[in-house]
Protein backbone atom coordinates (compact mmCIF):
# COMPACT_ATOMS: atom_id res chain seq x y z
CA UNK A 1 0.00 0.00 0.00
CA UNK A 2 1.24 3.46 -0.83
CA UNK A 3 1.91 5.55 2.19
CA UNK A 4 2.46 8.98 0.60
CA UNK A 5 0.64 9.91 -2.57
CA UNK A 6 0.93 13.07 -4.66
CA UNK A 7 -2.03 13.34 -7.05
CA UNK A 8 -1.30 15.88 -9.81
CA UNK A 9 -0.20 18.46 -7.29
CA UNK A 10 0.17 22.02 -8.52
CA UNK A 11 1.33 24.95 -6.52
CA UNK A 12 1.12 28.60 -7.45
CA UNK A 13 2.81 31.33 -5.46
CA UNK A 14 1.50 34.85 -5.67
CA UNK A 15 4.04 37.62 -5.34
CA UNK A 16 3.79 41.31 -6.28
CA UNK A 17 0.45 40.63 -7.88
CA UNK A 18 1.91 38.02 -10.22
CA UNK A 19 1.43 34.27 -10.15
CA UNK A 20 4.41 31.96 -10.22
CA UNK A 21 3.90 28.30 -11.00
CA UNK A 22 6.35 26.42 -8.75
CA UNK A 23 5.04 22.87 -8.92
CA UNK A 24 3.41 21.57 -12.06
CA UNK A 25 1.43 18.37 -11.83
CA UNK A 26 3.51 16.29 -9.45
CA UNK A 27 2.32 12.68 -9.22
CA UNK A 28 4.27 10.30 -7.07
CA UNK A 29 3.63 7.30 -4.85
CA UNK A 30 5.85 6.31 -1.98
CA UNK A 31 5.37 2.86 -0.48
CA UNK A 32 5.24 1.98 3.20
CA UNK A 33 8.79 1.90 4.70
CA UNK A 34 10.30 3.15 1.48
CA UNK A 35 13.15 5.68 1.57
CA UNK A 36 12.72 8.18 -1.25
CA UNK A 37 15.13 11.01 -1.93
CA UNK A 38 14.14 14.01 -4.03
CA UNK A 39 16.90 15.88 -5.87
CA UNK A 40 16.56 18.89 -8.09
CA UNK A 41 17.98 22.30 -8.88
CA UNK A 42 17.43 25.01 -6.27
CA UNK A 43 14.05 26.63 -6.48
CA UNK A 44 12.45 23.60 -8.12
CA UNK A 45 9.96 23.25 -5.29
CA UNK A 46 11.33 20.10 -3.64
CA UNK A 47 11.12 21.61 -0.17
CA UNK A 48 7.56 22.70 -0.92
CA UNK A 49 6.72 19.07 -1.72
CA UNK A 50 7.99 18.01 1.70
CA UNK A 51 6.17 20.85 3.45
CA UNK A 52 2.91 19.80 1.82
CA UNK A 53 3.30 16.29 3.21
CA UNK A 54 4.04 17.87 6.61
CA UNK A 55 0.85 19.94 6.42
CA UNK A 56 2.77 23.22 6.62
CA UNK A 57 1.76 24.22 3.07
CA UNK A 58 -1.04 23.17 0.77
CA UNK A 59 -1.43 22.45 -2.96
CA UNK A 60 -3.17 24.99 -5.17
CA UNK A 61 -4.75 22.04 -6.95
CA UNK A 62 -4.43 18.28 -6.62
CA UNK A 63 -4.00 16.39 -3.40
CA UNK A 64 -1.36 15.09 -1.05
CA UNK A 65 -2.45 11.99 0.86
CA UNK A 66 -0.79 10.10 3.65
CA UNK A 67 -2.14 6.66 4.54
CA UNK A 68 -5.13 7.31 2.32
CA UNK A 69 -6.14 10.62 3.89
CA UNK A 70 -5.66 14.11 2.50
CA UNK A 71 -3.19 16.13 4.58
CA UNK A 72 -4.95 19.07 6.25
CA UNK A 73 -2.69 20.06 9.12
CA UNK A 74 0.62 19.11 10.76
CA UNK A 75 0.70 15.94 12.83
CA UNK A 76 3.23 14.02 14.86
CA UNK A 77 2.57 11.09 12.51
CA UNK A 78 4.58 13.09 9.98
CA UNK A 79 7.68 14.19 11.86
CA UNK A 80 10.02 16.69 10.24
CA UNK A 81 13.78 17.14 10.49
CA UNK A 82 14.54 20.67 9.37
CA UNK A 83 17.71 21.87 7.70
CA UNK A 84 18.36 24.37 10.47
CA UNK A 85 17.58 21.80 13.19
CA UNK A 86 14.83 23.95 14.80
CA UNK A 87 15.62 22.72 18.30
CA UNK A 88 14.06 24.65 21.17
CA UNK A 89 17.00 26.70 22.47
CA UNK A 90 15.55 26.92 26.01
CA UNK A 91 15.21 23.16 26.36
CA UNK A 92 17.95 20.66 27.09
CA UNK A 93 18.67 17.74 24.76
CA UNK A 94 16.51 15.51 26.93
CA UNK A 95 13.60 17.96 27.01
CA UNK A 96 13.78 18.60 23.28
CA UNK A 97 13.30 14.89 22.62
CA UNK A 98 10.66 14.74 25.35
CA UNK A 99 8.54 17.54 23.85
CA UNK A 100 6.66 15.45 21.30
CA UNK A 101 6.34 12.51 23.69
CA UNK A 102 4.65 14.74 26.26
CA UNK A 103 2.28 16.03 23.61
CA UNK A 104 1.39 12.43 22.87
CA UNK A 105 0.61 12.02 26.57
CA UNK A 106 2.83 8.99 27.16
CA UNK A 107 3.47 7.98 30.78
CA UNK A 108 6.74 9.14 32.35
CA UNK A 109 8.31 5.69 32.48
CA UNK A 110 7.62 5.03 28.81
CA UNK A 111 8.97 8.44 27.82
CA UNK A 112 12.17 7.84 29.74
CA UNK A 113 12.71 4.51 28.01
CA UNK A 114 12.19 5.99 24.57
CA UNK A 115 14.44 8.98 25.22
CA UNK A 116 17.22 6.81 26.62
CA UNK A 117 16.95 4.48 23.64
CA UNK A 118 17.40 7.26 21.09
CA UNK A 119 20.04 9.07 23.11
CA UNK A 120 22.05 5.85 22.99
CA UNK A 121 21.33 5.23 19.32
CA UNK A 122 22.31 8.75 18.28
CA UNK A 123 25.48 8.89 20.41
CA UNK A 124 24.20 11.64 22.66
CA UNK A 125 25.03 9.98 25.96
CA UNK A 126 26.44 12.43 28.49
CA UNK A 127 24.80 15.40 26.74
CA UNK A 128 21.27 14.90 28.08
CA UNK A 129 21.24 18.15 30.04
CA UNK A 130 23.18 20.25 27.52
CA UNK A 131 21.40 23.09 25.72
CA UNK A 132 21.46 23.22 21.91
CA UNK A 133 23.86 26.17 21.71
CA UNK A 134 26.45 24.12 23.59
CA UNK A 135 26.47 21.42 20.89
CA UNK A 136 28.12 21.24 17.48
CA UNK A 137 25.94 21.36 14.37
CA UNK A 138 26.25 17.60 13.90
CA UNK A 139 25.12 16.90 17.44
CA UNK A 140 22.25 19.33 17.18
CA UNK A 141 21.06 17.53 14.08
CA UNK A 142 21.34 14.19 15.89
CA UNK A 143 19.05 15.59 18.57
CA UNK A 144 16.61 16.74 15.90
CA UNK A 145 16.66 13.27 14.30
CA UNK A 146 16.17 11.60 17.68
CA UNK A 147 13.30 13.98 18.42
CA UNK A 148 11.59 12.97 15.17
CA UNK A 149 12.26 9.21 15.42
CA UNK A 150 11.20 9.09 19.08
CA UNK A 151 7.61 9.82 18.05
CA UNK A 152 7.59 6.61 16.02
CA UNK A 153 5.85 8.41 13.15
CA UNK A 154 4.34 6.80 10.06
CA UNK A 155 6.37 9.13 7.92
CA UNK A 156 9.68 10.95 8.39
CA UNK A 157 10.29 14.09 6.40
CA UNK A 158 13.80 15.44 6.08
CA UNK A 159 14.57 18.74 4.44
CA UNK A 160 18.26 18.82 3.54
CA UNK A 161 19.01 17.75 7.10
CA UNK A 162 22.75 17.59 6.52
CA UNK A 163 22.98 20.69 4.34
CA UNK A 164 24.25 22.89 7.17
CA UNK A 165 26.94 20.43 8.31
CA UNK A 166 30.60 20.30 7.36
CA UNK A 167 31.69 17.54 4.96
CA UNK A 168 33.10 15.12 7.56
CA UNK A 169 30.20 15.45 9.96
CA UNK A 170 27.84 14.97 7.08
CA UNK A 171 29.44 11.63 6.16
CA UNK A 172 29.17 10.40 9.75
CA UNK A 173 25.54 11.46 9.88
CA UNK A 174 24.75 9.74 6.57
CA UNK A 175 26.22 6.50 7.86
CA UNK A 176 24.28 6.79 11.09
CA UNK A 177 21.07 7.50 9.24
CA UNK A 178 21.57 4.38 7.12
CA UNK A 179 22.13 2.33 10.28
CA UNK A 180 19.05 3.83 11.89
CA UNK A 181 16.98 3.22 8.78
CA UNK A 182 18.02 -0.45 8.80
CA UNK A 183 17.23 -0.93 12.48
CA UNK A 184 14.00 1.01 12.31
CA UNK A 185 12.64 1.18 8.76
CA UNK A 186 10.25 4.09 8.14
CA UNK A 187 8.65 5.78 5.21
CA UNK A 188 11.11 8.58 4.53
CA UNK A 189 10.90 11.53 2.19
CA UNK A 190 14.36 13.02 2.03
CA UNK A 191 14.98 16.34 0.26
CA UNK A 192 18.54 17.05 -0.83
CA UNK A 193 20.61 18.64 -3.54
CA UNK A 194 23.56 16.28 -2.97
CA UNK A 195 23.49 13.45 -5.50
CA UNK A 196 25.94 11.18 -3.61
CA UNK A 197 23.77 11.43 -0.55
CA UNK A 198 20.60 10.55 -2.42
CA UNK A 199 22.14 7.43 -3.99
CA UNK A 200 23.72 6.33 -0.74
CA UNK A 201 20.58 6.71 1.37
CA UNK A 202 17.54 6.13 -0.79
CA UNK A 203 15.62 3.21 -2.27
CA UNK A 204 14.47 5.46 -5.09
CA UNK A 205 15.69 8.86 -6.24
CA UNK A 206 13.19 11.31 -7.71
CA UNK A 207 14.78 13.84 -10.06
CA UNK A 208 12.87 17.08 -10.49
CA UNK A 209 13.04 19.58 -13.32
CA UNK A 210 13.89 23.23 -12.73
CA UNK A 211 10.97 25.57 -12.06
CA UNK A 212 8.17 24.88 -12.55
CA UNK A 213 9.03 21.62 -10.83
CA UNK A 214 7.86 18.39 -12.39
CA UNK A 215 8.97 14.82 -11.82
CA UNK A 216 11.57 14.26 -14.50
CA UNK A 217 12.71 10.76 -13.73
CA UNK A 218 12.61 8.21 -10.95
CA UNK A 219 15.74 6.12 -10.46
CA UNK A 220 15.56 2.78 -8.71
CA UNK A 221 18.56 2.41 -6.40
CA UNK A 222 17.30 -0.37 -4.17
CA UNK A 223 17.51 -3.20 -6.72
CA UNK A 224 21.12 -2.27 -7.56
CA UNK A 225 22.02 -1.94 -3.91
CA UNK A 226 20.63 -5.36 -3.10
CA UNK A 227 22.11 -7.03 -6.17
CA UNK A 228 25.56 -5.55 -5.59
CA UNK A 229 25.46 -6.00 -1.83
CA UNK A 230 26.21 -2.39 -0.79
CA UNK A 231 25.04 -3.16 2.71
CA UNK A 232 28.13 -5.29 3.32
CA UNK A 233 30.18 -2.09 3.51
CA UNK A 234 29.88 0.02 6.61
CA UNK A 235 31.83 2.98 5.28
CA UNK A 236 30.35 5.36 2.80
CA UNK A 237 33.59 5.76 0.81
CA UNK A 238 33.71 1.99 0.14
CA UNK A 239 30.22 2.10 -1.31
CA UNK A 240 30.97 5.22 -3.29
CA UNK A 241 33.90 3.47 -5.02
CA UNK A 242 31.77 0.65 -6.37
CA UNK A 243 31.18 0.78 -10.14
CA UNK A 244 27.47 0.21 -9.61
CA UNK A 245 27.31 3.28 -7.33
CA UNK A 246 29.35 5.40 -9.71
CA UNK A 247 27.18 4.51 -12.66
CA UNK A 248 23.95 5.43 -10.84
CA UNK A 249 25.46 8.65 -9.57
CA UNK A 250 26.69 9.63 -13.01
CA UNK A 251 23.31 8.87 -14.49
CA UNK A 252 21.58 11.17 -12.00
CA UNK A 253 24.23 13.86 -12.49
CA UNK A 254 23.67 13.87 -16.24
CA UNK A 255 19.95 14.07 -15.80
CA UNK A 256 20.27 16.99 -13.38
CA UNK A 257 22.78 18.81 -15.51
CA UNK A 258 20.40 18.86 -18.42
CA UNK A 259 18.08 20.76 -16.10
CA UNK A 260 20.63 23.35 -15.25
CA UNK A 261 21.81 23.88 -18.78
CA UNK A 262 25.12 24.83 -17.24
CA UNK A 263 27.85 23.31 -15.15
CA UNK A 264 26.73 22.63 -11.60
CA UNK A 265 29.30 22.69 -8.88
CA UNK A 266 29.74 19.29 -7.33
CA UNK A 267 28.30 19.25 -3.89
CA UNK B 1 35.45 48.87 27.75
CA UNK B 2 34.57 51.98 25.79
CA UNK B 3 36.40 55.25 25.38
CA UNK B 4 37.98 57.10 28.29
CA UNK B 5 37.39 54.80 31.27
CA UNK B 6 40.33 53.34 33.14
CA UNK B 7 40.19 49.60 32.40
CA UNK B 8 41.04 48.67 36.00
CA UNK B 9 38.52 50.91 37.71
CA UNK B 10 35.76 50.58 35.13
CA UNK B 11 33.20 53.36 35.03
CA UNK B 12 32.93 53.83 38.79
CA UNK B 13 35.08 56.96 39.05
CA UNK B 14 32.98 58.69 36.41
CA UNK B 15 29.73 57.70 38.08
CA UNK B 16 30.97 58.94 41.44
CA UNK B 17 32.17 62.17 39.85
CA UNK B 18 28.73 62.69 38.34
CA UNK B 19 26.99 62.23 41.70
CA UNK B 20 29.55 64.43 43.45
CA UNK B 21 29.02 67.22 40.94
CA UNK B 22 25.26 67.00 41.42
CA UNK B 23 25.45 67.23 45.21
CA UNK B 24 28.15 69.89 44.97
CA UNK B 25 25.99 72.16 42.85
CA UNK B 26 22.98 71.49 45.06
CA UNK B 27 25.02 72.26 48.17
CA UNK B 28 26.41 75.46 46.64
CA UNK B 29 23.02 76.64 45.40
CA UNK B 30 21.38 76.07 48.79
CA UNK B 31 24.40 77.11 50.91
CA UNK B 32 25.12 80.38 49.10
CA UNK B 33 21.51 81.37 49.61
CA UNK B 34 20.69 81.35 45.87
CA UNK B 35 17.48 79.59 46.87
CA UNK B 36 15.90 80.01 50.32
CA UNK B 37 15.56 76.81 52.44
CA UNK B 38 11.78 76.63 52.07
CA UNK B 39 12.39 76.26 48.31
CA UNK B 40 15.58 74.19 48.36
CA UNK B 41 16.77 72.44 51.53
CA UNK B 42 20.48 71.82 52.24
CA UNK B 43 21.66 68.31 51.33
CA UNK B 44 22.70 67.59 54.93
CA UNK B 45 19.25 68.66 56.21
CA UNK B 46 17.60 66.26 53.79
CA UNK B 47 19.94 63.48 54.90
CA UNK B 48 19.16 64.13 58.56
CA UNK B 49 15.42 64.27 57.89
CA UNK B 50 15.67 61.05 55.88
CA UNK B 51 17.20 59.18 58.82
CA UNK B 52 14.84 60.82 61.33
CA UNK B 53 11.87 59.69 59.27
CA UNK B 54 13.09 56.11 59.48
CA UNK B 55 12.13 55.99 63.18
CA UNK B 56 9.96 59.07 63.77
CA UNK B 57 6.47 58.73 62.31
CA UNK B 58 5.29 61.48 59.99
CA UNK B 59 1.71 61.64 58.75
CA UNK B 60 0.97 58.60 60.89
CA UNK B 61 3.82 56.30 59.88
CA UNK B 62 7.60 56.06 59.61
CA UNK B 63 9.27 56.28 56.22
CA UNK B 64 9.72 52.51 56.20
CA UNK B 65 6.00 51.95 56.88
CA UNK B 66 4.99 54.39 54.15
CA UNK B 67 7.30 52.67 51.73
CA UNK B 68 6.01 49.23 52.66
CA UNK B 69 2.42 50.25 52.17
CA UNK B 70 3.33 51.75 48.79
CA UNK B 71 5.27 48.67 47.84
CA UNK B 72 2.39 46.33 48.65
CA UNK B 73 0.05 48.33 46.44
CA UNK B 74 2.66 48.37 43.72
CA UNK B 75 3.21 44.61 43.97
CA UNK B 76 -0.52 43.93 43.71
CA UNK B 77 -1.06 46.20 40.73
CA UNK B 78 2.08 45.06 38.95
CA UNK B 79 1.46 41.33 39.45
CA UNK B 80 -2.13 41.72 38.32
CA UNK B 81 -0.97 43.58 35.21
CA UNK B 82 1.62 40.89 34.43
CA UNK B 83 -0.75 38.02 35.14
CA UNK B 84 -3.35 39.39 32.72
CA UNK B 85 -1.17 41.34 30.28
CA UNK B 86 1.43 38.70 29.41
CA UNK B 87 -1.00 35.89 28.52
CA UNK B 88 -3.25 38.36 26.70
CA UNK B 89 -0.33 39.67 24.61
CA UNK B 90 0.84 36.16 23.73
CA UNK B 91 -2.65 34.99 22.79
CA UNK B 92 -3.14 38.11 20.66
CA UNK B 93 0.14 37.28 18.95
CA UNK B 94 -1.14 33.82 18.06
CA UNK B 95 -4.91 34.10 17.49
CA UNK B 96 -5.59 36.68 14.83
CA UNK B 97 -9.28 37.02 15.73
CA UNK B 98 -8.34 38.00 19.27
CA UNK B 99 -5.83 40.50 17.91
CA UNK B 100 -8.61 42.03 15.78
CA UNK B 101 -11.01 42.27 18.72
CA UNK B 102 -8.64 43.66 21.31
CA UNK B 103 -6.21 45.88 19.40
CA UNK B 104 -8.46 48.88 18.55
CA UNK B 105 -9.75 49.07 22.11
CA UNK B 106 -6.31 48.59 23.60
CA UNK B 107 -4.67 51.17 21.34
CA UNK B 108 -7.13 53.81 22.54
CA UNK B 109 -6.86 52.98 26.21
CA UNK B 110 -3.08 52.72 26.38
CA UNK B 111 -2.67 56.42 25.62
CA UNK B 112 -4.78 57.43 28.61
CA UNK B 113 -2.28 58.43 31.29
CA UNK B 114 -2.60 56.25 34.42
CA UNK B 115 -3.25 59.34 36.51
CA UNK B 116 -6.36 60.05 34.43
CA UNK B 117 -7.95 57.07 36.22
CA UNK B 118 -7.76 58.92 39.54
CA UNK B 119 -11.36 60.20 39.44
CA UNK B 120 -12.69 56.70 38.84
CA UNK B 121 -10.29 55.19 41.34
CA UNK B 122 -11.67 57.58 43.95
CA UNK B 123 -15.26 57.03 42.87
CA UNK B 124 -15.10 53.25 42.81
CA UNK B 125 -12.77 52.52 45.70
CA UNK B 126 -12.64 55.66 47.90
CA UNK B 127 -9.38 55.58 49.81
CA UNK B 128 -9.30 51.77 49.87
CA UNK B 129 -6.50 49.77 48.35
CA UNK B 130 -8.40 49.27 45.07
CA UNK B 131 -7.83 52.85 43.92
CA UNK B 132 -4.04 52.87 43.84
CA UNK B 133 -3.98 49.29 42.53
CA UNK B 134 -6.20 50.34 39.63
CA UNK B 135 -3.89 53.23 38.78
CA UNK B 136 -0.74 51.11 38.97
CA UNK B 137 -2.47 48.51 36.85
CA UNK B 138 -3.31 51.20 34.27
CA UNK B 139 0.37 52.16 34.12
CA UNK B 140 1.86 48.67 34.16
CA UNK B 141 -0.58 46.84 31.89
CA UNK B 142 0.18 48.26 28.40
CA UNK B 143 3.92 47.42 28.29
CA UNK B 144 3.12 43.86 29.43
CA UNK B 145 0.69 43.40 26.55
CA UNK B 146 2.72 45.20 23.90
CA UNK B 147 5.99 43.41 24.61
CA UNK B 148 4.43 39.96 24.90
CA UNK B 149 2.58 40.55 21.67
CA UNK B 150 5.69 41.71 19.80
CA UNK B 151 7.74 38.90 21.29
CA UNK B 152 5.18 36.37 20.11
CA UNK B 153 5.09 37.88 16.62
CA UNK B 154 8.87 37.67 16.24
CA UNK B 155 9.29 34.04 17.26
CA UNK B 156 11.20 32.18 14.56
CA UNK B 157 8.63 30.45 12.35
CA UNK B 158 10.68 27.26 12.22
CA UNK B 159 10.32 26.79 15.99
CA UNK B 160 6.55 27.07 15.65
CA UNK B 161 6.58 24.67 12.70
CA UNK B 162 8.74 22.24 14.66
CA UNK B 163 6.22 22.30 17.51
CA UNK B 164 3.31 21.83 15.08
CA UNK B 165 4.94 18.84 13.44
CA UNK B 166 5.58 17.40 16.90
CA UNK B 167 1.83 17.48 17.39
CA UNK B 168 1.47 20.53 19.66
CA UNK B 169 -1.96 22.18 19.93
CA UNK B 170 -2.49 25.94 19.68
CA UNK B 171 -2.55 26.48 23.44
CA UNK B 172 0.53 24.34 23.94
CA UNK B 173 2.35 26.37 21.30
CA UNK B 174 1.43 29.59 23.10
CA UNK B 175 2.51 28.28 26.51
CA UNK B 176 5.53 26.23 25.55
CA UNK B 177 6.93 27.89 22.45
CA UNK B 178 5.76 31.51 22.27
CA UNK B 179 6.18 32.17 26.00
CA UNK B 180 9.76 30.92 26.34
CA UNK B 181 10.80 32.25 22.93
CA UNK B 182 9.35 35.68 23.69
CA UNK B 183 10.76 35.76 27.20
CA UNK B 184 13.53 38.30 26.50
CA UNK B 185 10.95 40.69 25.10
CA UNK B 186 8.49 39.94 27.91
CA UNK B 187 11.06 40.58 30.62
CA UNK B 188 12.06 43.85 28.97
CA UNK B 189 8.35 44.74 29.01
CA UNK B 190 8.04 43.84 32.68
CA UNK B 191 10.89 46.18 33.53
CA UNK B 192 9.25 49.07 31.70
CA UNK B 193 6.00 48.04 33.30
CA UNK B 194 7.43 48.07 36.81
CA UNK B 195 8.92 51.52 36.23
CA UNK B 196 5.65 52.96 34.96
CA UNK B 197 3.69 51.20 37.69
CA UNK B 198 5.90 52.57 40.43
CA UNK B 199 5.69 56.09 39.01
CA UNK B 200 1.90 55.87 38.64
CA UNK B 201 1.59 54.67 42.21
CA UNK B 202 3.25 57.75 43.61
CA UNK B 203 0.98 59.92 41.50
CA UNK B 204 -2.04 58.01 42.74
CA UNK B 205 -1.05 58.29 46.38
CA UNK B 206 -0.75 62.04 46.08
CA UNK B 207 -4.50 62.00 45.62
CA UNK B 208 -6.23 58.83 46.78
CA UNK B 209 -4.50 57.37 49.84
CA UNK B 210 -4.02 57.94 53.55
CA UNK B 211 -0.63 56.27 53.77
CA UNK B 212 2.25 55.57 51.44
CA UNK B 213 5.16 57.53 50.18
CA UNK B 214 3.08 59.73 47.87
CA UNK B 215 0.79 60.62 50.76
CA UNK B 216 3.86 61.51 52.82
CA UNK B 217 4.98 63.89 50.07
CA UNK B 218 1.67 65.75 50.07
CA UNK B 219 1.72 66.06 53.84
CA UNK B 220 5.30 67.31 53.69
CA UNK B 221 4.27 69.88 51.15
CA UNK B 222 1.34 71.13 53.23
CA UNK B 223 3.72 71.48 56.20
CA UNK B 224 6.08 73.42 53.92
CA UNK B 225 8.78 70.95 54.91
CA UNK B 226 10.87 70.58 51.75
CA UNK B 227 13.33 68.25 53.46
CA UNK B 228 10.54 65.71 54.01
CA UNK B 229 9.44 66.01 50.39
CA UNK B 230 13.01 65.55 49.20
CA UNK B 231 13.50 62.53 51.52
CA UNK B 232 10.42 60.95 50.03
CA UNK B 233 11.72 61.57 46.52
CA UNK B 234 15.02 59.94 47.40
CA UNK B 235 13.22 56.93 48.86
CA UNK B 236 11.12 56.63 45.68
CA UNK B 237 14.23 56.70 43.54
CA UNK B 238 16.03 54.13 45.66
CA UNK B 239 13.10 51.71 45.68
CA UNK B 240 12.68 52.16 41.92
CA UNK B 241 16.31 51.20 41.41
CA UNK B 242 15.91 48.25 43.76
CA UNK B 243 12.85 46.98 41.87
CA UNK B 244 14.72 47.18 38.59
CA UNK B 245 17.71 45.35 40.06
CA UNK B 246 15.44 42.56 41.28
CA UNK B 247 13.89 42.22 37.84
CA UNK B 248 17.30 42.16 36.20
CA UNK B 249 18.35 39.32 38.45
CA UNK B 250 15.16 37.48 37.61
CA UNK B 251 15.92 38.11 33.93
CA UNK B 252 19.44 36.71 34.23
CA UNK B 253 18.04 33.59 35.90
CA UNK B 254 15.24 33.09 33.41
CA UNK B 255 17.47 33.54 30.39
CA UNK B 256 20.31 31.43 31.76
CA UNK B 257 20.07 28.94 28.92
CA UNK B 258 21.43 31.56 26.53
CA UNK B 259 24.67 32.07 28.39
CA UNK B 260 27.13 29.20 28.06
CA UNK B 261 29.10 30.20 31.18
CA UNK B 262 26.18 29.92 33.59
CA UNK B 263 24.82 26.54 32.67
Amino acid sequence: MSNIVFESVTRVFRRDGRDFLTLDGISLEIAEKEFVAVVGPSGCGKTTCMRMVAGLEFPTSGQVKVAGEAVRKPSSERAVVFQQFALFPWKSVWDNIDFGLRVKGLPAQKRREIIEHYIGLMNLKGYESAYPHQLSGGMQQRVAIARAYALDPQVLLMDEPFGALDAQTRVVMQEELVKLARINPRTVLFITHAVDESVYLADRVVIMTSRPGKVKEIVDVKSTREKEGWDKYSKIEDVMDLPSFVSLRTHIWRSLREEHGHVEERA
Amino acid sequence: MSGGADPHLGHWPLSIAGLAAFFGIWWLAAGLGLAPPQFLPMPQDVLRTFFDLLHEPFAGYTLGQHLWSSFLRFAMGFLLAAAIGVPLGLLMGWFEWLDRIVTPLFECIRYVAPIAWVPFAALWFGTGIGGPVLIIFAGAFPPCVVNSYRGAKYVEPRLIEAAQTLGASNLRIVAQVLLPAALPSIVAGLRVSAGLGWMSLIGAELIVASSGIGYMLVKGQSNIDTAIVMSGMIAIGLVGVAIDMLLRRAEARLLRYRHPSNS
